[in-house]
C-alpha cells in the first residue's frame, strides 16, 4: 500500500476546483489529483500514491523506476483487482505462482 | 550470490557491495523502518549478499499490519450495516479481524468496494446521496496526506454522507519507542523514503542525536537499499550519528510543504495503538475536531467493540524486530496468506507474508544468526 509509482503527466485539467491530471504509469493511465504539486506541467514525472502527486522525479529514473515495477508484477499488485487477488489468496496457493516463475 | 544478476545494474549492485564487504569490521544491526523495503530485500535476498556481520532488522512500518485490532473489528461492524458502502485500499481486505474479515464481511452481503485513491471513495459518496459512504483511512505519512485532501474536500464541497474511519500512524514516535525498549539491539536506521517524500527530514536530526544513531532515508528499491545500507555502515563504522539522504531524487528537505500544511489542518496528533506492539505516546492522526462530521467513529456506534487477538500469533515481536518471522510456531503451519492468524501474514509489506512467500521453502538456508551485542 505504500507504494508510491512514478507516472508521467498527459494532460491536465481543472475540476471542481481541483487540479486534476490524467497521469500513465507504464502503459496504465489513472486520474491524479495534482494538489499537493500544482506546478507540475504536462509531460513532466511525479511519485504518484493512491492518486496523488507527491513529489516530482526526473524522467529517467522515473523510468528506471517503472521498468524495474513492470518487470516484477508490481504495477499488477498496485493497479490489479484486488477482489481476484485477495480470492486467489483465500482459496488458492499464492507461492505456486511465485516459485513457478 | 545467485541473486545479483536480477539486480536492474549487477555491475553498481556489485560495486556497493563491495565497498560494504570493505567497510564492515564489526557486527551492527540495521533497521529498515518500511514494509516495502522488507519485501526488496526479502525478495531480491538482499540480506543475503550483505556481510554476515550485518544484520538487518525488520520494522513495523507496514501499515497494515500495525492498525490495530479494535479499529479493524470497528470498520467490520460499520461494514455491515446495510445503509452503508464501505470503501477500502485492496489489501486491507483479507486483515483478519476478531473472527472475519472485510472479504467475508461482503460474501455476508455488505457492499464493500475496493477503490484505488479516497478520491474515488468521496466521488462514490457523491453518487450515492442516500447511502452512508466510508472510507477506511489507515496508512502512514505518505497516505495521509491523499487521505486530508479527501475529507477537506468532502467538507469544503458539503458532501454530508461521506466520513472516514481514520487510524493514522508516525514513524519519528515508532522509532523513539523502539531505541527506547531495554531490548532495543537497532544501532541504525533505513528511514522510509516516502514518508521523507511527504514529510522531509527535519524530525530525525533530534532522534539521531539523542539515540546516537545514524538515520539514512532510503528508497525501497534493491540499489536504493544498498545505498542506504552503504551509507550507514560508514557512519557507524566511524562512530557517527547523523541524518543522511540516500534518496535525494525524491526526498527534499522540507518534503513536500502543501502537503504538510494540509495534515496540520486535518488532522491532530494522538496516542495510538498499534497491533501487536501497545499504545505509543503521539504515533497517530486523528481527524481535528473541525472534520467531526465527517469522522466515522462519531457517526456510527461502535464504541462497546471487545477484540481478541489469537494467542499464537507473535506479530508484535516481529514488528518490533524481536523475532524473525519463521521463529513463529505458526509460521507456515498454523497460519499461512490462506488461513492468517495476524495481519503481517496477510499485507503486501507484512514481514510474515514475505517470508512465506519467498522464503519459506529454502528456510533451513536461512536461519537467524544469534542475536548481536549492541556495541
Ligand atoms: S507467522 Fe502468523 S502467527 Fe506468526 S507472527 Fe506471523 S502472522 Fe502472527
Amino acid at each position: 500500500m505504500c507504494l508510491a509509482v512514478p507516472g508521467r503527466v498527459l494532460d491536465i485539467e481543472d475540476r471542481d476546483g481541483t487540479r486534476m491530471a490524467t497521469v500513465d504509469f507504464g502503459g496504465v493511465v489513472k486520474e491524479v489529483c495534482l494538489e499537493y504539486l500544482p506546478d507540475l506541467q504536462v509531460g513532466e514525472y511525479a511519485i504518484v500514491h493512491v492518486g496523488f502527486a507527491l513529489q516530482r522525479l526526473d524522467e529517467e529514473s522515473a523510468r528506471q523506476t517503472l521498468e524495474l515495477f513492470a518487470e516484477l508484477g508490481m504495477l499488477q499488485e498496485e493497479f490489479g483487482d484486488a477482489w481476484e487477488m485477495a480470492a486467489a489468496e483465500a482459496g488458492t496457493d499464492p507461492l505456486e505462482e511465485v516459485h513457478n516463475q | 550470490m545467485k541473486y545479483i544478476d536480477e539486480f536492474q545494474d549487477p555491475e553498481l549492485a556489485r560495486r556497493l557491495l563491495d565497498d560494504i564487504h570493505a567497510t564492515v569490521t564489526r557486527p551492527w544491526a540495521l533497521m529498515e523502518v518500511c514494509g516495502g523495503q522488507t519485501h526488496s530485500i526479502i525478495r531480491h535476498g538482499i540480506d543475503q549478499l550483505l556481510p554476515e556481520q550485518l544484520e538487518l532488522i525488520h520494522g513495523p512500518g507496514c501499515p497494515v499490519c500495525v492498525t490495530p485490532l479494535e479499529v479493524i473489528d470497528k470498520a467490520l461492524e460499520i461494514a455491515s450495516r446495510p445503509e452503508v458502502i464501505f470503501c477500502s485500499f485492496g489489501d486491507m481486505l483479507r486483515v483478519p479481524g476478531t473472527g472475519r474479515d472485510l472479504f467475508q464481511v461482503r460474501g455476508e452481503g455488505g457492499d464493500v468496494r475496493v477503490v484505488y485513491s479516497p478520491l474515488d471513495a468521496l466521488r462514490i459518496a457523491q453518487q450515492n446521496p442516500d447511502r452512508e459512504v466510508v472510507f477506511f483511512g489507515i496508512g502512514f505519512e505518505t497516505t495521509a496526506p491523499p487521505n486530508a485532501m479527501t475529507v477537506h474536500q468532502a467538507r469544503k464541497l458539503g458532501v454530508r454522507n461521506f466520513s472516514m474511519l481514520v487510524s493514522h500512524v508516525r514513524v519519528p514516535p515508532a522509532i523513539e519507542a523502539i531505541m527506547s525498549s531495554p531490548s532495543c539491539r537497532v544501532q541504525g536506521f533505513l528511514a522510509a523514503g516516502h514518508v521523507c517524500s511527504v514529510m522531509g527530514v527535519e524530525e530525525y536530526p533530534e532522534l539521531a542525536e539523542r539515540f546516537r544513531v545514524p538515520i539514512v532515508v532510503t528508497g525501497f528499491e534493491p540499489l536504493d537499499i544498498l545505498e542506504g545500507v552503504r551509507r550507514a555502515v560508514r557512519q557507524l563504522e566511524r562512530g557517527e550519528h547523523t541524518v543522511d539522504n540516500a534518496y535525494a531524487r525524491a526526498v527534499r528537505p522540507e518534503g513536500n510543504p502543501a502537503a504538510r500544511a494540509m495534515l496540520e489542518d486535518v488532522f491532530e496528533v494522538t496516542d495510538r495503538a498499534w497491533r501487536g506492539i501497545g499504545v505509543i505516546p503521539g504515533s497517530g492522526w486523528r481527524l481535528s475536531s473541525k472534520y467531526r462530521d465527517h469522522d466515522a467513529e462519531h457517526r456510527f456506534p461502535v464504541d462497546g467493540i471487545r477484540t481478541e487477538e489469537p494467542a499464537e500469533c507473535r506479530s508484535g515481536e516481529v514488528l518490533q524486530g524481536l523475532l524473525k518471522p519463521h521463529e513463529c510456531e505458526a509460521f507456515g503451519t498454523l497460519c499461512t496468506p490462506r488461513t492468517p492468524l495476524g495481519a503481517t501474514m496477510v499485507s503486501s509489506e507484512g514481514a510474515c507474508a514475505a517470508y512465506y512467500l519467498y522464503r519459506r521453502l529454502d528456510m533451513p538456508a536461512t536461519k537467524t544468526r544469534e542475536a548481536t551485542p549492541v556495541v
